[in-house]
């Protein structure tokens, strides 16, 4: 990536205006329903976190651009061509007030897909140098560490030992030839192996070939997050490169949001072409699991009245939505929906690289109480989610709001719930 | 110029120079929108989208789910009354009928006048009220512009120059008529160069929306 200046940050915003953004533009007529719809301005109350207003300088950029009547405006001095100073003034909306979750898209009564806007409003404020810090940290360690976490294959590779060790299962290394390649987020590897365990067992349990990638085992992207294109397609490109060479039918996408929006969904266009091999998130392929009988459960139900929390990216901006249900159908006999859920869930407040953003953990922290409302109205013992992030912010969410109430990864509770064999 | 020759210049060359405006503004402001183009979509969709699209342009006329209305509900209701009042008063009232008849040589059955009269003024009160809620909900007071102002304006002069002509109040017949069908004109003037166009270009943003989302398997 070369380095940010304005120019480039206008250019990227101008070069990201299609059709449908200038449809959106023409169409919004400020009746303020996505503002209904964005937790960040719900939780606040200030109109200034309305999601139409996060866009104001794309908005710019395309009237004076691609508009007759914006480039007489400007010419007639009657409108202020965009400035690096307002690019500036944005990063709290473009980065930390926006999870990226597109509940605001749900409900805009012309159709505007606000969520895919700011995505490519981001393109313009990184090119332009008006990223936050932690998202640029994050995204240098991603490309020259191979992981946003910093973390290596060899902080894997212990993971992996004791996972080994606590299983006594084996996990596959660059199997050449095998059905699955299983990626993992820097998250899971850290703070949630027992992903990893779980998957293992599952695999075992249905008699499936897998691997993992010593190549590309990380999964998140943060060049999406961040808003960078070109990082985003190298960080695509070596999961592509490492699942042709290991010639598997199915990438596995994991326990992670915007992980699966970026390699299931973004990845192809990022890349230019098809993939030849499929891209699955690992509920998608539970689901097909339990669709083909190969399931066994021990036959013991969850209990505890338990409710599940769709990460946005793998819901509503995934498609995944019935998988989980189906799943927590198999093992578990108190499970209840919260009033908002599936597509139109509300975000836990630290998706689309929030959680990163360190100037956002307080406004992020505030938001949350959407999410502790939900569940509070609900009256759960246990909360279900598949995604690692989700997970570790509603964790530090329920610390904040001093509430206790335990959370597992869907994966790892359908793990516990096999037969052995 | 009097009532009537003024009358005569508000349906004759005015009208032809307001349609000249829309149509010419409309294709000026589609193409600029079609030369963007679109990006291409390479990752293996579960449906083309094309249901999903149209299902999206039409499902939005729909109130939506119950956890929206209820944070929306004003904005939603007085829109539907303003927008349906609208269009009611525009293509069933018979007059109205005459005339796009004459133009577009086909025609309907109309609604009778004093139902057209309670819908227009149904219609009315409700831009009132979505004015004043311009002005007094926080989040409309902040984002609105002169646009907003200007848009309401041109919409709401239609209606009410139209219940002033039916019922003959304050000026003379054909000057109010005169001034009704002007405002109709001013409205096609200006239609095409503002967010007024929302009237077309909804299509295709409830269309890229919708079409996206069930190429991932989503209904919005």
């Amino acid at each position: 990536m070369s380095a940010a200046t304005f120019a480039r940050g206008y250019q990227a915003l101008k070069e990201n205006i299609d059709i449908s953004i200038a449809a959106y533009f023409q169409s919004c007529v400020h009746c303020g329903m996505c503002a209904d719809a964005c937790l960040f301005y719900t939780e606040t109350n200030d109109p200034k976190y309305t999601p139409i207003h996060k866009l104001a300088p794309l908005r710019k950029v395309w009237e004076q651009e691609y508009t007759l009547l914006g480039r007489l405006k400007v010419w007639l001095g009657l409108a202020q061509p965009l400035k690096d100073e307002e690019l500036a003034e944005w990063k709290e909306y473009i980065y930390d007030s926006c999870t990226l979750c597109g509940r605001c898209s749900m409900v805009c009564p012309v159709g505007n897909d606000l969520v895919y806007m700011i995505r490519k409003a981001r393109e313009g404020m990184a090119a332009a140098g008006h990223a936050p810090a932690g998202l640029i940290g994050a995204t240098t360690r991603a490309i020259q560490i191979g992981s946003p976490m910093g973390l290596k294959w060899l902080a894997l590779q212990t993971q992996i030992k004791h996972v080994e060790n606590d299983t006594g299962l084996t996990i596959p290394i660059d199997q050449v030839g095998a059905e699955f390649l299983v990626l993992m987020s820097a998250m899971e590897i850290i703070n949630f192996p027992e992903y990893l365990a779980a998957v293992a067992k599952i695999m075992k349990h249905v008699g499936k070939t897998w691997t993992i990638s010593t190549e590309a085992f990380e999964a998140t992207n943060s060049g999406i997050q961040i808003g960078a294109s070109d990082i985003a397609k190298e960080l695509v490109s070596r999961i592509v490169k490492a699942a042709e060479k290991l010639q598997v039918k199915t990438v596995i996408s994991p326990e992670c949001g915007h992980a699966y929006m970026a390699i299931r969904w973004e990845g192809p266009n990022l890349m230019g072409r098809y993939f030849k091999f499929q891209v699955k998130h690992i509920l998608e392929v539970l689901d097909e699991f339990r669709d083909q009988g190969k399931l066994k459960t021990d036959g013991i139900f969850e209990t505890a009245r338990l409710t599940y929390h769709d990460p946005c990216q793998i819901a509503r901006r995934g498609g995944v939505i019935e998988q989980p249900r189906n799943l927590l159908k198999l093992i578990a006999r108190n499970f209840v929906e919260m009033a908002d859920h599936g597509k139109m869930n509300w975000c836990c407040g630290g998706g689309g690289g929030v959680s990163a953003i360190d100037e956002a953990h307080e406004l992020r922290t505030k938001v949350f109480n959407r999410k502790k409302n939900q569940l509070q109205e609900l009256k759960v013992e246990k909360l279900v989610t598949a995604c690692a992030n989700c997970r570790i912010i509603i964790e530090e969410g329920f610390e904040a709001y001093q509430m206790e109430l335990p959370i597992i990864g869907l994966t790892e509770m359908v793990a516990e719930h096999l037969v052995e064999k | 110029m009097n009532y009537t020759e003024f009358l005569l210049w508000v349906r004759g060359p005015a009208f032809h120079f307001a349609t000249a405006i829309l149509v010419l503004g409309l294709t000026l402001r589609f193409l600029e929108m079609l030369f963007l183009g679109s990006p291409r979509q390479y990752a293996a969709v579960r449906s083309n989208g094309i249901a999903g699209g149209i299902r999206t342009v039409i499902s939005r006329f729909a109130p939506p789910e119950p956890g929206v209305f209820q944070r929306s509900w004003f904005i939603i209701v007085a829109g539907y009354l303003f927008h349906l009042g609208f269009f009611i008063s525009f293509f069933l009232f018979a007059p109205h009928i005459i005339l796009l008849k004459s133009l577009l040589g086909v025609s309907w059955p109309g609604l009778p006048a004093p139902v057209i009269n309670i819908i227009t003024i149904i219609s009315l009160f409700a831009m009132i009220t979505l004015l004043i809620n311009r002005w007094y909900y926080p989040v409309l007071r902040f984002l609105s512009d002169f646009e907003d102002y200007l848009s309401w304006t041109l919409a709401f002069l239609p209606l009410f120059t139209g219940y002033l002509a039916f019922h003959h109040i304050w000026l003379p017949y054909p000057l109010m008529l005169a001034l009704h069908i002007l405002s109709v004109e001013i409205l096609m003037i200006v239609l095409p160069f503002t967010k007024l166009i929302h009237t077309f270009t909804f299509i295709i943003a409830r269309w890229t929306n919708g079409a996206r989302a069930a190429q991932k398997g989503v209904q919005v």
